[in-house]
């Protein structure tokens, strides 16, 4: 009976609603206690997921939702069948988003507890401010390639960079790895190059403690892709931790 | 004698024949500059900071606190300010911080504006008999309203308000994070607002629980560390505000160090004991009016549409044209700080010499936002220095529809703007959170204080609204009319909207 229950699946159709309608009408699905529901033809309508509670919610995209996915959301998953746009995760606090395709700038700024996970390549500025707190550790986990200030101001979580598409060419990370990154860990599969980060950035080879980390946080990452651990887990890690806890702390006269 | 070449600025002096040796001096100062000496009280003036807590609680007033008369030669031009910052800094070679907005010797324009007063041809009002309404509903307003007949005959309000905050008197309390100041000075603010129906403003660091009894007396913020931030946060108070701008320091982020980040703060803010808090300078979400709209809109669907969402900025050169965007934006509150404002802790050299006054924001805003025709699209929340009820009276005159007081509000518990926050050590227990110093603002005790200050300037309020007569708050906002200049040129005359007295 429970099996059949988690079986239905409430559809809304997107096509031509306006995102205010949209998202009350997820809204009003998830309060009459629907848990499984499909979001058909969306097409940038913004906030996706803002602000919802609810740990046994799931809600699977077709489409490209817009801006703001899961903005403040505590509880649900969000699965994005294709490419998804920036400020993904903006201050998440619980929950899991998986998204299939590319994603862009800004995602997962402040966020402090939950999963992003990304398929392919994510634009500038990701992983913003994310932070940890007790037992919240925001992960966000990049398949493909990242831009610049990859971790900036980071102050607690993992951020986790594949660069799976090795054939490609494009440097897996851009500039400014790090910068003002005062907690948290970011993991870089194969090298990184010094003068990309951040000067408040320690490089380090990965120990087995993190390495095991590593396979807890891949073996969800590639259950969602369907991709293979073993391969991937092939190529040596970087480990970047901050320098100093305390970047700044001779900055001023008192 | 000092290992600074900085002398001190302040000499504490006891006169031992006065002293009784109880020692409570020693037990009251945050700072550390007594100690006992087998014999009697030692001095370490050097940490002395005027904060005048140990005269208070000097039994025998046997304390004195001096200006320190050993200065650098008086100069018109090197002031003691500058010479001693430089010393510093070449001590140091760190970026001097102060608490408290700035205290250059810059025009105060509030002190050159005048309020009108009924004489003959026009009656005033005595508001100890007659109603006077100082109401304040800050939100967004229609810019028209339909009315229909209900069922029992009467008409009402047929247009839908968008969410409002109502307040009892125009005032707020300004934006103040646990972590920057204590709980127990939080509560006080929370009880205060409470009982004067006004709101308090969390600032940047979260919602402490014992706040919660005061929710609907309080507006929580949104800033670029999102401390604290969570869907229940959002919808914990009356009202949301993203915080863009301090007046004391706009453009530069917090930094909130990590000896001032004990268990408690550590929780609301959810972040580990111990490490800094750094609010970084920009939110990196928000680039652009767009930007802003997307988060102003993030924050209205995560609450429902529920919560009026006020964006605050610093008075800057453009307030203006910024003001509009933020309303075109969707924001329901427009929170303006003048670079008076205060603050726990900013680099003297931007508190001291960037952002404008709030008193040509307020004009310039108000004034822009008409033009433009939406003024009624939200309303505007100045703050900035506001020293008495008559600063309030003439911000409200000028175009602001409520006035946030922080500094004035912390002065009812025992604050004497010394400006020394940023250590930690404030030996009144408001800007610190050592226990042993917190422990001495009994949360019950002040707010009855800063009610009193409440009441006593919303009496001020209605005196100065009785002789101008009016009956409400209403009919003075952005009534500049109301207001004559002095001792200002004409261009300010202009952007104030103000005539010079005697015309």
């Amino acid at each position: 009976m429970q099996v059949a229950e988690k079986m239905k699946v409430h559809e809304i159709d997107a096509k031509g609603v306006y995102y205010r309608d949209l998202n009350e009408k997820v809204r009003q699905a998830i309060s009459r206690g629907e848990k499984e529901i499909l979001l058909k033809n969306v097409n940038g309508q913004y906030y996706i997921g803002d602000g919802l509670r609810g740990g046994d919610v799931r809600i699977t995209i077709e489409g490209v939702p817009g801006n703001d996915l899961a903005a403040f959301m505590d509880g649900p998953t969000l699965i994005v069948k294709g490419n998804a746009q920036d400020n993904i995760a903006n201050t998440m606090n619980g929950g899991k988003v998986v998204i299939h395709g590319h994603a862009g700038d800004v995602l997962g700024y402040g966020m402090r507890g939950g999963k992003l996970h990304i398929l392919g390549d994510v634009g500038y500025r990701i992983g913003i401010h994310m932070k940890g707190y007790k037992k919240q550790v925001p992960v966000v986990i990049c398949g493909g390639t990242a831009g610049d200030f990859f971790g900036e101001y980071m102050a607690g979580g993992v951020l986790i960079l594949l660069g799976l598409d090795e054939k490609s060419g494009k440097p897996v990370v851009g500039d400014y790895l790090g910068t003002g990154m005062h907690g948290g860990v970011i993991f870089v599969r194969g090298d990184v190059d010094r003068e990309r980060c951040g000067a408040e950035v320690g490089i380090t080879e990965p120990e087995d403690g993190d390495i095991a980390l590593l396979k807890e946080y891949l073996t969800d990452f590639c259950g969602d892709f369907n991709l293979d651990i073993e391969g991937i887990m092939k190529k040596g890690f970087k480990k970047l931790t901050p320098a100093s806890l305390r970047p700044y702390g001779n900055l001023y006269a008192y | 004698m000092f290992t600074s070449l900085a002398p001190p600025e302040y000499l504490a002096a006891i006169d031992h024949e006065k002293c009784i040796r109880c020692k409570r001096c020693i037990q009251n100062c945050g700072w550390g500059v007594y100690s006992w000496g087998g014999e009697r009280i030692l001095i370490d003036t050097s940490k002395c900071v005027k904060c005048l807590r140990c005269y208070h609680y000097c039994p025998t007033e046997a304390i004195q606190i001096l200006d320190n008369p050993v200065r650098f030669k008086s100069n018109a031009y090197w002031s003691y300010h500058n010479i001693r910052n430089i010393k510093k800094q070449a001590e140091t070679g760190g970026i001097p911080l102060s608490g408290m907005g700035s205290d250059l010797p810059y025009p105060i324009l509030f002190d050159h504006l005048l309020l009108d007063a009924c004489q003959v041809t026009n009656p005033s009002i005595d508001p100890l008999r007659e109603p006077m309404e100082l109401k304040t509903c800050l939100g967004k307003k229609p810019s028209s309203v339909a009315v229909e007949r209900g069922k029992d005959g009467r008409l009402k309000l047929k247009t839908e308000m968008p969410p409002q905050i109502k307040l009892s008197m125009p005032f707020t309390f300004a934006p103040m994070s646990f972590g920057s100041i204590s709980l127990n000075a939080q509560k006080v603010l929370a009880m205060a607002a409470k009982e004067c129906g006004i709101i308090m403003n969390t600032g940047e660091g979260g919602l402490h629980e014992d706040l919660l009894p005061y929710k609907d007396n309080i507006m929580v913020q949104v800033a670029s560390g999102r401390f604290g931030v969570t869907p229940d946060y959002l919808n914990a108070g009356v009202a949301v505000e993203i915080k863009i701008g301090q007046g004391a320091k706009p453009g530069i982020g917090g930094h909130l160090p990590g000896e001032k980040i004990p268990l408690q703060v550590a929780r609301t803010r959810m972040i580990p004991v111990g490490t800094d808090a750094l609010s970084p300078a920009p939110q990196h979400d928000i680039y652009s009016i767009e930007d802003l709209r997307q988060l102003i809109y993030a924050i209205k669907e995560a609450t429902g549409y529920k919560k009026p969402v006020s964006v605050k900025i610093a008075a800057v050169h453009n307030v203006a044209a910024i003001a509009s965007g933020i309303v075109r934006a969707g924001a329901d509150i427009v929170y303006i700080d003048g670079f008076r404002g205060g603050t726990g802790a900013a680099p003297i050299i931007i508190r001291d010499h960037l952002g404008i006054p709030i008193e040509h924001a307020i004009a310039a805003v108000d004034d822009r936002l008409r033009q433009e025709g939406i003024r009624n699209e939200a309303s505007i929340i100045a703050a900035g220095g506001i020293r008495s009820s008559a600063d309030a009276a003439k911000a409200i005159a000028l175009g602001a529809d409520s006035i946030a007081i922080g500094t004035s509000a912390l002065i009812t518990m025992g604050c004497t703007v010394c400006g020394k926050c940023y250590t930690g050590n404030c030996s009144w227990g408001i800007t610190t959170q050592r226990p042993e110093l917190t422990a001495r603002l009994d949360p019950e005790v002040f707010a009855e204080r800063l009610i009193n200050l409440m009441r006593a300037w919303n009496h001020e309020l209605k005196e100065i609204l009785g002789a101008l007569g009016v009956n409400a708050v209403e009919s003075l906002r952005g009534s500049r009319e109301r207001l004559r200049g002095v001792g200002l040129d004409t261009q300010t005359l202009d952007i104030l909207g103000v005539k010079p007295a005697g015309m």
